[in-house]
């Protein structure tokens, strides 16, 4: 396929976004016909006369005389590539939604954007403050799904977002949609991270190279995040969480939305449980995602742990039932402290384990064999 | 006319010698004392004044200059006082003493007259040994302490007046008895026994005791950090005798071996809000820091992520090199700091861990927090281990096992590393080259390689490994590490942050 581009007119609408950042953020709301994808889907002379109406008529004047070298000589400076709705490398997925972007500005494998399917891909949002329960899953997740060959995508925020990119570039492919330009690596400690998704996934935006994030841009994505997937997955968030915006928005769209299942007396469980009360999808493991997207059975992931002798079964069942050190795990399970301490370390190597730099256990999503065929139905 | 008499002045834990010259002769009455003296030294003029006066003898009234050589050498604290008043004498005529030059004094001198103890007698007894001293004369008080040094003759005095008998052969006082190194009494501390339930604690504490490794607890508030951090002196094994000598020339340094030596080895948890200097030592002329005074025990490191990273810098040079080097105008000190790293942190800044529901710590603190952690000294710490709240029936439960039964097995543990390593050293000194030498059973081998395989560890962390299933080998009385020993290596090892 030849080099992604974008016509003049889409271009010009991601820069009139940029410039448009303060004036937008005083009036995008939570409140019903106020909130950014609302907004968004205004054609540019609306947009900029319900944001910034004493200004307008300078702002169209400015925006429509950018010249369309400059634009492109902008994008080459930050490494960045554009497409728009008109022509190709836009997904699909996209084109059909009254408030899909303009343009997208992507920095990394066009490849990875141009006939992505919705289900080819799967979006794992969750909150920014997440438990080690949720990262790990939130990684699992990605790890599974990118090795049965989805596309995660997520926000790049901390978090379960973090995890679910760090879980997708172990196995394989990732696409991280930001609330900036490309080019910016925001949160700034992710920037690792984010460069790492550069050189092998895929970062994209409706804003240009060098654009901050504004409070109004993170739905805004969000809404690139539920249209790009055929499924949604929450993994954690609060009951007020931009995760759940992210929900909504698929549910709109009709895409498959689920849920990771969680301790009821957790805040951090609050709005996946709620969804699931609701009636999303439960999603214990990457099999579930599979099985709801495509079909029961139609893509089996087939692999679990080595079978394991009484004691360090024992030890699993201590960690399952919620303790973490390994003073709580001795203690419950009657064994002396160095042998617990042997049994942590080997069920670890097995895989059955994660330990947290604090040196607590948690439980991964690893399936004992014996429990495959009983597990699920 | 002219005196001379041989005295010293700490820097660092060092005793460094200085000459007291002093000059009496006509002139407007004048009593100057030059040669960088510090203000407590500047002030030794009223002190020896007064002191002679009370003492019956007579303050002459001519000009009298001290000199105190090497004049580069910067002189500081009282310790000087006796030397000064013994050289003016001598200088006025008032003290016939023909081997004046040939012993050191040292002493501060209280207004009648009586002298007081100085700090670092023991360094200023070996100065003197060194230096070819016949004697040295100092308080009563330092006596036991300075005869510690041993090859030299101590003369312990109580006051100005009796330098006359004692110069003239009249009066001899008796020789001080070496004080008691306590080396084999137990140990002051409390008893492990306290610590009752958590098996992995005790089993953590027990091989860092034994093989002389660094370890962080994590845990919430109350858990029992710092109850186990205070037991750990209780199981380490005795100081030998070399060891206990040096930890008696830092305590003398710092004027705490008063009340005779402690019991046991060093226990040092300074505050986290302590500075860099205070951690390692500063200040000119440079003063021993927290590090050195924990040399051969044990320095405890509460709230670890609450100390100043500058601190923390400051420590990680030291603890690779087993000594503290402050560079000052007169050149380079250094001061012994080979000592058992343990440190205690929370799992988040609100205490109660990220699992916890009512957590309310927001991800970037708990970021910001935890990278404390991973920058400074995790590279220096082998052993973690999560510690967590003991359940109500743990804490009402029957006594853990006793310090000295555990002590027993520490101090087994470390006579096979002594054999294999030589005499003093511990598996947490191995050499990367001596780690990988050491003989590993064929099961421990592929659990190891899988490990490294699996989990890209470095070479360090590797190495870490292979010391910490060394040390549990050895408490294991075994010579080759098994399977047993190396997955409980790696369940101990501290984690590489990802």
């Amino acid at each position: 396929m030849a080099e992604p581009r974008a016509c003049l007119e889409c271009l010009r609408r991601s820069w009139l976004l940029a410039t448009l950042g303060p004036y937008v953020e005083r009036i995008a709301t939570g409140e019903v016909g106020s909130r950014s994808p609302e907004l968004l889907r205004l054609s540019n002379a609306e947009l900029v006369e319900v944001a910034a109406p004493k200004a307008a008529a300078q702002l169209l004047a400015r925006i429509s005389s950018l010249p369309e070298e400059r634009l492109n000589e902008e994008l080459l400076a930050a490494d960045c590539w554009a497409c728009c709705r008109h022509g190709g490398h836009y997904p699909d997925s996209l084109r059909d939604a009254a408030d899909a972007p303009w343009a997208l500005i992507g920095r990394g494998s066009p490849r990875l954007l141009a006939g992505l399917e919705p289900f080819e891909a799967v979006t794992i949002v969750g909150a920014r403050r997440a438990t080690s329960y949720g990262r790990e899953v939130a990684r699992e997740l990605g790890r599974e799904l990118a090795a049965a060959g989805m596309v995660v995508v997520s926000g790049l925020a901390f978090g379960i977002d973090g995890c679910a990119h760090r879980g997708a570039l172990d196995a394989g492919r990732t696409i991280a949609v930001l609330g900036c330009g490309p080019d910016v690596a925001y949160p700034a400690s992710h920037r690792s991270l984010w460069r790492q998704i550069c050189e092998v996934g895929l970062v994209v935006s409706e804003l240009p190279p060098g654009a901050t994030p504004w409070r109004w841009t993170f739905p805004a994505r969000n809404r690139i995040m539920a249209a790009l997937a055929g499924m949604t997955v929450v993994v954690e968030a609060a009951t007020r969480s931009g995760s759940l915006i992210t929900a909504d928005l698929a549910a709109d769209l009709g895409r498959d939305l689920g849920a990771v299942p969680g301790p009821v007396t957790s805040r951090a469980s609050a709005g996946p449980n709620a969804l699931l009360a609701s009636g999303a999808q439960v999603i214990r493991d990457a099999q579930d995602v599979l099985d709801a997207m495509l079909g029961p059975g139609r893509r089996p992931i087939n692999h679990s742990g080595p079978a394991l002798d009484p004691q360090p079964e024992a030890v699993l069942a201590a960690v399952e039932a919620g303790e973490s050190t390994c003073d709580a795990v001795a203690t419950a399970t009657g064994l002396a402290g160095p042998a617990a301490a042997a049994a942590l370390a080997r069920l670890e190597l097995l895989g059955y384990l994660s330990c947290s730099s604090m040196g607590t256990y948690s439980r991964t999503l690893l399936a004992k064999s014996a429990s495959v065929a009983g597990g699920r139905l | 006319m002219l005196a001379i008499a041989r005295t010293f002045t700490l820097d660092g834990i060092a005793a460094r010698p200085v000459r007291v010259e002093v000059d009496v002769h006509r002139g407007l009455p004048n009593f100057t004392i030059v040669g960088l003296p510090d203000t407590a030294v500047r002030e030794a003029r009223e002190r020896v004044r007064a002191a002679l006066v009370n003492c019956g003898f007579e303050f002459p009234l001519r000009r009298i200059v001290v000199n105190l050589a090497p004049a580069s050498l910067r002189k500081a604290g009282p310790g000087m006082d006796l030397a000064i008043a013994a050289a003016l004498l001598s200088a006025s005529g008032q003290l016939e003493w023909e081997g004046l030059a040939r012993v050191a004094l040292a002493g501060e001198l209280a207004l009648d007259g009586s002298t007081r103890p100085v700090q670092g007698a023991l360094a200023m007894a070996e100065a003197a040994r060194e230096s070819g001293a016949e004697a040295i004369v100092l308080p009563v008080e330092n006596g036991a302490e300075a005869a510690l040094g041993g090859g030299i003759g101590v003369i312990p005095v109580e006051a100005l007046g009796q330098l006359p008998a004692l110069a003239a052969g009249e009066w001899e006082p008796a020789r001080p008895e070496p004080m008691a190194l306590r080396l084999d009494s137990p140990p002051d501390a409390p008893d492990l026994a306290d610590l009752r339930g958590q098996p992995h604690l005790r089993h953590a504490l027990e091989v860092a005791a034994a093989g002389g490794h660094s370890i962080l607890m994590v845990g919430p508030p109350g858990a029992g950090k710092s109850l186990a951090a205070s037991r750990l002196p209780s199981i380490l094994p005795p100081l030998a005798p070399g060891e206990a000598l040096e930890v008696a020339r830092i305590a003398s340094a710092c004027g705490r071996l008063g009340a005779g030596m402690p019991r046991g080895r060093p226990f040092r948890a300074p505050h986290h809000t302590i500075s860099a200097a205070g951690l390692i030592g500063g200040g000119s002329p440079p003063r021993p820091g927290e590090a050195t005074l924990a040399h051969r025990g044990v320095l405890f490191l509460d709230e670890l992520c609450e100390f100043r990273r500058d601190a923390l810098e400051a420590l990680r040079a030291p603890l690779e090199t087993g000594e503290v080097s402050i560079a000052r105008v007169g050149g380079q000190r250094l001061l012994p700091c080979r000592f058992m790293l343990m440190a205690a942190a929370n799992p988040c800044p609100c205490g109660r861990g990220e699992t916890d529901p009512d957590c309310s710590c927001a991800p970037y603190e708990v970021q910001r927090y935890q990278g404390k952690l991973s920058g400074a000294l995790a590279d220096r710490i082998d052993i973690l281990a999560a510690v967590r709240q003991p359940s109500a029936a743990e804490i009402g439960g029957a006594p853990g096992e006793p310090s000295a039964a555990v002590r027993e097995r520490v101090c087994a543990a470390r006579e096979r590393q002594e054999h294999r390593l030589g005499s003093g050293r511990c598996n947490a000194e191995m050499t990367p080259a001596e780690a990988r030498s050491c003989v590993l059973g064929e099961a421990a081998a592929a659990l190891l390689a899988d490990l490294y395989a699996r989990q890209r560890l470095s070479g360090r962390a590797h190495d870490r490994a292979l010391r910490l299933a060394r040390t549990l080998a050895d408490l294991a009385g075994l010579d080759e590490i098994g399977e047993e020993q190396m997955a409980q290596a790696l369940q101990m090892r501290r984690r590489e942050h990802g």
